[in-house]
């Protein structure tokens, strides 16, 4: 637990994980419902936004968990540290585990901003908070990936960037797939982003059974990119 | 028991040679320097040595034991300083002292006792609560080195630890490791030839992979008929050129 403690101060002693991490998906959320002040708009209600917002916002746990590895690659601490007796799991864990409570803070946040801006206080709540854990899985574990395989510079690129616009424009977040149609929302269906934030609308929605099939969208994804970055990670180890 | 042994190690990558043949033992206690131009292989052999690179033939013992096939008790008695700092940016001093102790499996009463001898030694305690990010150059160097012997290695690695200071900062290191002589196996890599001469007891010269010779700074003059260690250096490692 030494290494997760050590990546713990890491992350939240860097004001732009923090701003990243927290304040912007909240900035966001109060842009947005401003904006739907004056277009009244399904997608835009604060009930549909925020299972959304909470997707997009988890997206950064990527940037960051691949951007520490990343510095720790070029800084040579993790050539020093394969020179221990950490084992894999050792790393694995102390690189994964200490996202976890920041992205269900991060998620915390989302939602309590969100009742503040009206949203209705029900049960659903907690239940959208709790189905957050699939997609944290996911995005820890595309971090972990990128982080492995990219250098800092390839990272910020590939997740700062590039992950974080296909969170956003392929999740359903900001405007209705259905509108754009065709090829756009056929891929869309096959990532695993609008998933993430239909699950989240559909237990604040109150259907049930809406769940499950975007879970197990979710859960795949998770499963097999974890299973993969651990993999990439593990022989990174061996190299 | 020899601290370390060599027999015919070879790294090769894809048609190129970067380690050829080399074979050599190492003494316990001895500070052993592999000195080399840019691209000799200096790095390369450390890295074979500390498991971080498979060989592709040969074989290397450290302190009886097969550095491919006893990786685990390998990475018992040895650390490493890498030749980048190699500390986490935004802990402090004695929060990086602290991880290297945690990773070595040491008590909590243990790690607060060795951290504070550390600090004690390296003088660091005044910087104890400073992130390391923002130490110069110098005492990164210094704290990297602490890092490494914290876990009470029996072999100690260090890759070019005074590349890019300045000569205050690269003399005042060397007085450290100075005192580390002989408590500790050290195998140094440097292209600083003043660096080796004055700190070594035994000195390897290689040039593309190969070793050209290996024996005292003395020994090595005494080899070229060079009066200076300079002279000596470039004497053979011109030999080879020719």
């Amino acid at each position: 637990m030494m290494f997760a403690s050590r990546t713990t101060k890491e992350m939240i002693r860097d004001p732009l994980t923090l701003f990243f991490g927290l304040a912007f998906p909240i900035i966001l959320l109060l842009l947005l419902t401003l904006i739907n002040q004056n277009i009244p708009d399904a997608v835009f209600s604060i009930t549909n936004l925020t299972p959304g917002i909470a997707v997009f916002g988890l997206s950064f746990m990527t940037l960051f968990s691949a951007q520490m590895i990343a510095k720790d690659r070029v800084s040579e601490l993790l050539t020093r540290l394969f020179t221990t007796p950490m084992t894999a799991k050792d790393f694995i864990t102390g690189y994964t585990l200490p996202l976890i409570p920041m992205a269900i803070m991060q998620t915390v946040i989302c939602y309590g901003v969100s009742l503040l801006l009206g949203m209705e206080l029900t049960w659903k709540i907690p239940i959208a908070i709790i189905t957050i854990l699939p997609v944290t899985v996911l995005f820890i574990g595309i971090g972990l990936l990128c982080g492995s395989l990219f250098n800092e510079k390839a990272v910020a690129a590939i997740c700062g960037a590039l992950l974080t616009n296909l969170t956003a424009w392929l999740s359903g977040t900001w405007f209705s797939l259905e509108l754009v149609g065709g090829w756009f929302e056929k891929i869309a269906y096959v990532l695993p982003f609008v998933h993430s934030v239909e699950m989240g609308k559909a237990v604040m929605q109150g259907n049930n059974a809406g769940i499950l099939p975007h879970l197990w969208w979710v859960l795949g994804y998770g499963i097999g990119i974890t299973v993969l970055a651990i993999y990439v990670f593990s022989r990174r180890i061996k190299e | 028991m020899k601290a370390i042994e060599l027999h015919h190690l070879t790294k090769q990558y894809g048609g190129r040679l970067v380690i050829s043949d080399v074979s050599l033992s190492i003494e316990k206690g001895e500070l052993f320097s592999l000195l080399g131009v840019n691209g000799a292989g200096k790095s390369t052999l450390i890295k074979m040595l500390t498991g971080l690179l498979l060989p592709t033939s040969g074989k290397a013992v450290i302190l009886g034991h097969d550095v491919v096939k006893e990786s685990d008790q390998v990475k018992q008695v040895i650390a490493v300083s890498p030749q980048e700092t190699a500390i986490a940016p935004n802990l402090s001093v004695y929060e990086n002292l602290d991880l290297m102790a945690g990773v070595h499996g040491f008590s909590k009463s243990e790690r607060k006792r060795k951290v504070a001898d550390m600090m004690q030694a390296f003088s660091l305690s005044p910087y104890a609560k400073q992130r390391s990010k923002t130490l110069s150059g110098g005492w990164k160097r210094r704290l990297s080195i602490a890092m490494a012997l914290i876990g009470e290695p029996e072999i100690l690695f260090l890759d070019e630890p005074t590349l890019g200071l300045d000569i205050l900062a690269r003399r005042e290191l060397w007085r450290v490791i100075s005192e580390l002589k002989g408590k500790v196996t050290i195998i140094l890599t440097t292209h600083y030839l003043e660096e080796a001469e004055s700190l070594s007891d035994r000195i390897c010269i290689l040039k593309a992979g190969e070793v050209k010779a290996t024996g005292t700074a003395e020994e090595l003059k005494l080899l070229t008929g060079s009066t200076s260690f300079d002279d000596a250096f470039v004497a053979l490692v011109e030999e080879v050129a020719v």
